[in-house]
């Protein structure tokens, strides 16, 4: 428990309230890509994992549960940032066609 | 690298990751912000490796697991979003939110193990290991089971539809409390009995919940795998990842709500209430059908071909049946014979908020003949014929006529107002309130039963023949 710990603290209860803040509103045309972006967003525990392989030191042990943390992290990073470009590149695409036909 | 530029770095990725999340919320903005996301993400991590560049922690051993695991899961994460269908959406945002929370409980059970190597001694490091085991568990089985009810390869025994169900979660939840609170007081002990307990507590809370409701359940998920993100920081100590999950729990935790509210139902009755079908449909005075007029394909493809304005009304029952391609199709023909089409899109449309644009989208139909709720229910009076494609409760007119109907206050689509409506359906079921239509018993209504996909493709044969759309 040290200054740290505070400095967290403020960071933690900024952070949720920059979340609150900005998710104001949202059409309902977006919610399905909205939750699969916040959803990569999460995987951000890349870093955690990065840090415990960083820090294993040649602890084998760590080494192997950080890199499988990381391949699950990655998984739910790259996964939904490329699936919500997939559905949001239908949207953007859409009004182009409509000339067309 | 200095600690200057690691700040900096880090300052930029959170800067870049708010206006992510702020631009995902408009329509114009939101494939760039999604991108900008993913820079940031990219960003933090290469702040975070350049910090340790150099030093003798970040060697050969190192790098090799760091490259193995990112092919393993980076490789795979792109082969699953390249391939999976877009009905299969709700599925796969559980599938990678699961992970995300796995994530997060391996590199708390790595600091549990090994607290001394990860700088994870003291109070504050124990208590976020138990929140990140605890949230990360639930988290991944959850998210597994709400993606296993979702494809259909797994139903909810029984019993865990009934009051048992309470008292086994509240007795796992009892069982993890007191593991947390052993690991708290005395070290690592108590740590395996928290994982399982955690872990089956995801499954006790989530089996029960109905197919319709589970969108919800998906979201609030994905709000936890934000807080087991942001325990995970005040684990291994990082700032960016305390503010990124808790600016993702703090979003999901809204966007949940803003779901809820198109339901009409409330957080409580969705994790708790189990389905809404049996206990309401007796007070609803629910009950038989008793004024069904049905028709065949080919009477609803003549009133087609004599109307001047057609809405379609897509539901869940299209999504299942995967019928939005054959829909396009016949709409294109009713176009093409000078036929005003529109689209009735209820905010709870498909099988997730939202995953009806996605579908309808994927068929290439025009983002403008999309109209959202609001905006089109003033028009059903000027409509010739309304095509309700696999919905139900969304066009239950008793939500604004009954106020002893559970489904009161819910905003539906007026379709009733329209000269003719056809209700495509696979039988006279209920719909997931369990509450009967009225709309379905009206004199102008007439039932197409059959599945959507099949009706849609019979009247495409129909409608060919009687030479709609032809030039």
């Amino acid at each position: 428990m040290d200054a740290n710990f505070v400095e967290f603290l403020w960071v933690l209860l900024l952070g949720s309230l920059l979340g609150l803040e900005l998710i104001g509103k949202v059409p309902p045309t977006l919610h399905t890509p909205l939750m699969s972006g916040a959803n990569a967003i999460s995987g951000i525990t890349v870093l955690a994992a990065l840090t415990a392989i960083i820090k294993a030191d040649g602890n084998q042990a760590l080494l192997v549960l950080g890199s499988i943390s990381l391949g699950f992290a990655l998984f739910n990073v790259i996964g939904g940032f490329l699936v919500t470009d997939r559905m949001l590149a239908m949207f953007s695409r859409k009004p182009a066609r409509k000339e067309k036909s | 690298m200095s600690d200057f530029f690691k700040y900096a770095i880090d300052l930029i990725a959170v800067l870049l990751l708010a206006f992510g999340i702020k631009g995902l919320s408009k329509v114009r903005s939101a494939r760039g912000a999604n991108q900008l996301a993913a820079v940031a993400m990219g960003l933090a991590v290469i702040g975070l490796l350049g910090s340790y560049l150099g030093q003798p922690s970040l060697n050969a051993q190192a790098w090799a697991w760091i490259l193995a695991g990112t092919a393993v899961g980076g490789v795979l994460g792109a082969i699953t979003a390249q391939r999976v269908p877009m009905t299969s959406m709700p599925e796969v945002v559980a599938l990678f939110n699961g992970c995300g929370g796995m994530s997060s409980l391996l590199v708390a059970l790595a600091a549990a193990l090994y607290p001394a190597a990860l700088d994870a001694t003291g109070i504050v490091a124990v208590v976020s290991i138990v929140i990140s085991v605890f949230v990360g568990s639930i988290t991944f089985t959850g998210s597994i089971v709400a993606m296993a009810k979702l494809q259909g390869w797994l139903s909810t025994p029984p019993w865990m539809q009934s009051k048992a169900r309470h008292v086994v979660n509240i007795a796992l939840a009892v069982v993890a409390l007191i593991a947390a609170v052993e690991m708290i007081r005395n070290g690592g002990s108590g740590l395996w009995l928290l994982v399982v307990a955690s872990a089956l507590l995801g499954v006790g809370v989530t089996l029960p919940i109905g197919g319709a409701d589970m969108p919800v359940v998906i979201s609030l998920l994905n709000s936890y795998s934000g807080v087991a993100a942001a325990a995970a920081g005040f684990v291994v100590g990082s700032q960016l990842l305390i503010v990124a999950g808790a600016m993702v729990g703090a979003a999901g935790l809204i966007l949940t709500q803003v779901m809820c509210k198109g339901m009409n139902r409330s957080l409580v009755s969705v994790l708790f209430g189990g389905a809404l079908g049996a206990s309401s449909t007796a007070s609803a005075g629910g009950g038989e059908y008793t004024n069904i007029t049905s028709c065949s394909v080919e009477e609803c493809a003549l009133s087609l071909e004599a109307a001047e304005r057609v809405i379609i009304v897509p539901g869940y029952g299209l999504a299942v049946a995967q019928a939005q391609h054959t829909l396009r199709e016949v709409t294109r023909s009713l176009e093409a014979a000078g036929i005003e089409v529109a689209y009735a899109i209820h905010p709870v449309a498909g099988r997730m908020p939202g995953h009806m644009n996605v579908l309808l989208a994927e068929a290439d139909v025009p983002y403008e003949q999309l109209k959202e709720m609001d905006v089109i229910n003033p028009d059903f009076p000027a409509t010739d014929v309304v095509l309700v494609l696999g919905a139900n409760d969304v066009v239950n007119p008793q939500a604004k006529t009954d106020p002893n109907s559970p489904l009161y206050g819910m905003p539906v689509l007026d379709v009733q107002q329209a000269r003719t409506v056809f209700v495509v359906k696979r039988g006279m079921s209920a719909g997931y309130s369990g509450i009967k239509n009225d709309l379905f018993e009206l004199s102008n209504t007439s039932m197409v039963f059959g599945d959507a996909k099949k009706v849609l493709g019979d009247l495409l044969g129909e409608l060919k023949e009687l030479g709609v759309g032809k030039k």
